[in-house]
């Protein structure tokens, strides 16, 4: 009897700290899956957000930097401008890309930097206790918009990756999720080919994921998934963006 | 060996090539874009990397970046930009990393303006951003010391896995003086790093366990663990990298202490009160921290710090006497620069008191 | 005959997998885990088809799948 389905090599037999459901399991392990089919283990260096996985590299058995809040493009960049034959890539939550380190994230991206990032939307701060996020929906409440988000006081979802399929140094931008099976198996082709991107050296290649966040959705595991189908989705479609 | 003649910032910039440097990125800031422009013109031409960063927020991770990679790096700014850059400099102590960061202060608070100022003594020397750490901090008073404790600086990082600060100010930045390029080769170190020499560098893992750079130890004692280690390293660096130069302290009454610009016009006074039979001396520290306080472990009768601020290294000074001598002050700040006539003014109220 | 093996101290009990074996052949065991919480177990009798769907959708990679 084969074993067709067990724990990647890249990605440590330990139990994460996530809460339950939560879609950065998923996300690493999917992650680390490519990085094994693709051979790269030996060569790639990962760059570890601050936010809820910012001990990534207590998951991944690979080399791994830690980088200050929103600053891992740039730690990204020193990295890779020199070791370009390493493969680069950054691991982000929405609050890491796309508020405090907006800047860095644009002009990485602008500079067509040669790396590979991945950006997990939750729409929620989850490291910090479930306060907004620059991703956060209208109407949805967190800890800071208690009466849920009011475009009037506190904007609009910020839809990041389509602000940066603006930019010609980007190459590839997907969004997927992480709300199905088949939403699963989309996004590990998606990280597949921003890893090859990468490779081949086409350049800056984003993968945004949809990810559930359960703690502070105030929803089951199984109704996040619901959410990120039924309500996330519709503000923030899939599919190739560039 | 013949000599060129070159501007601080430019020394600056040559030493860090010579020393190995390949990987820099910046942000423009008066008083020390020639600095910026020296990398831009020559790190690319001799192999290495040069970014202009869209902030010196993201200057300063770059080169955190390029240092964890195992690559020789360096920033450079002016006050207002090394502010910014403290959080990164806290992140590069923390995960003992090596990097060179250039400050050319100039005036301030807050915007401050473009003269010349020592203000941000406090800030280099005192840890400027979070957390119980130190970076080595080297003022140069020449041109040509520009050029060798830059060198130098690369060396001390990279033993101590430390950041080091150098210390300039816009007059040195810009004064043009003959300099000497020793005998350091003119080619780059190598670009990556030889994993013996830094067997902790993020390379990929081959052929060995995944390399992690961080600063975040979230276990209970582990904090406290790394804490106890940098403390051990900051010992071991007091011991060992004190550095000055001293002048006429034998027969000294008054000892001027002066760092960096301000030093040079110290020795002006001190040259000219000699000729006037005024038993004055000079220490002039080099390393800021650590602090050269051997320099005072026999203490003179009176001393008189001189600084273009309003008393920042005074206090070193202060601790490193214990009271055991007159201490006088003398200080501008804002782009007063305390002249020679000023000096020697108040040399003579205090030489006979 | 394919079969799922479920490391449970590793179960956080999301029930992800309860939803997405097809055939509902995933369910929750009575007891609780070293987490303190009740992980899933595969039904006793239940015949798995080897879709591997459950250790997809596990964020705690918790599944192994044998065909």
């Amino acid at each position: 009897m084969d074993r067709i389905y067990s724990h990647p090599q890249s990605l440590r037999d330990v139990p994460t700290h996530y809460c339950p459901g939560c879609g950065h399991g998923l996300a690493h392990r999917l992650i680390a899956e490519a990085v094994d089919e693709l051979g790269l283990r030996e060569q790639v260096i990962a760059v570890a957000p601050v936010g809820c996985a910012v001990i990534a590299y207590d998951y991944w058995d690979f080399d791994c930097s830690e980088a200050a809040h929103g600053r891992a493009l740039a730690v990204a960049t020193g990295i890779k401008r020199v070791r370009p034959q390493n493969i680069v890539f950054t691991y982000q939550g929405d609050g890491d890309l796309a508020a405090i380190g907006t800047n860095e994230t644009i002009h990485a991206a602008n500079r067509g930097e040669n790396l590979t990032v991945f950006f997990i939307n939750n729409a929620v701060y989850g490291m910090t206790g479930g306060q907004m996020a620059p991703t956060t929906l209208l109407n949805q409440k967190t800890s800071t918009t208690p009466e849920g988000r009011n475009a009037q006081f506190q904007g609009y979802p910020l839809k990041i990756s389509e602000m940066l399929a603006l930019l010609p140094g980007v190459k590839y931008i997907e969004r997927v999720s992480l709300g199905s099976a088949q939403d699963i198996t989309k996004t590990k082709k998606a990280i597949k080919k921003a890893f090859m991107n990468q490779i081949e050296g086409i350049g800056f290649s984003l993968v945004e994921m949809l990810s559930p966040c359960p703690t502070y959705w105030g929803l089951s595991p199984c109704e996040s998934l619901d959410w990120i189908k039924n309500i996330m989705a519709k503000e923030f479609p899939l599919g190739v963006i560039k | 060996m013949p000599k060129i003649l070159m501007s601080g910032n430019d020394a600056i910039a040559e030493g860090a090539l010579r020393a190995g440097c390949s990987f820099y990125a910046g942000y423009p800031i008066t008083p020390q874009n020639e600095l910026t422009a020296y990398m831009a013109n020559n790190m690319q031409k001799r192999g290495g990397v040069f970014i202009q960063a869209e902030a010196e927020v993201a200057a300063i991770n770059m080169v955190f970046g390029a240092s964890a990679a195992g690559a020789r790096s360096m920033t450079s700014s002016s006050s207002p930009g090394i502010s910014l850059k403290q959080e990164g400099i806290s992140y590069i102590a923390g995960a003992e990393l090596p990097a060179v960061i250039v400050n050319i202060m100039r005036g301030g608070p807050g915007l401050g303006n473009i003269a010349p100022s020592q203000s941000d003594y406090f800030q280099a020397t005192r840890s400027g951003g979070h957390g119980d750490y130190h970076c080595i901090v080297l003022a140069p008073a020449s041109v040509q010391e520009s050029y060798d404790l830059t060198y130098l600086a690369f060396n001390l990082a990279d033993k101590y896995r430390a950041p080091a600060i150098i210390l300039g100010d816009g007059m040195l930045g810009q004064m043009m003086e003959p300099l000497e390029l020793k005998n350091q080769s003119p080619c780059l170190a190598g670009r990556q790093a030889k994993p013996k020499t830094k067997p902790w560098a993020l390379t990929g893992c081959a052929g060995r366990k995944a390399n992690v750079v961080k600063s975040f130890y979230l276990k209970e004692g582990d904090l406290e663990k790394l804490n106890l280690k940098l403390q051990k390293k900051y010992q071991e660096i007091t011991a060992k990298e004190q550095r000055w130069e001293e002048l006429f302290l034998d027969d000294a009454r008054v000892v001027l202490v002066a760092y960096g610009s301000m030093a040079r016009i110290a020795r002006a006074a001190v040259k000219t009160l000699r000729g006037k039979g005024r038993r004055v001396g000079l220490v002039r520290p080099v390393s800021l921290w650590p602090f050269p306080k051997k320099a005072f472990a026999r203490p003179k009768n009176k001393y008189l710090v001189v600084e273009m601020s309003y008393g920042q290294m005074l206090e070193d000074v202060q601790l490193a006497l214990c009271g055991e001598a007159k201490i006088e002050f003398l200080g501008r700040s804002g782009g007063g620069v305390p002249s020679e006539e000023e000096i020697i003014l108040k040399i003579n109220k205090i030489y006979n008191g | 005959m394919p079969r799922i093996i479920i490391n449970k101290d590793k179960c956080k009990g999301c029930l992800l997998c309860v939803s997405a074996c097809p055939q509902g052949l995933i369910m929750i065991e009575g007891g609780f885990n070293l987490r303190g919480v009740k992980p899933v177990k595969f039904k006793p009798g239940g015949k798995c088809s080897g879709c591997a769907l459950c250790a997809l959708m596990c964020p705690d990679c918790c599944i192994e799948v044998y065909k």
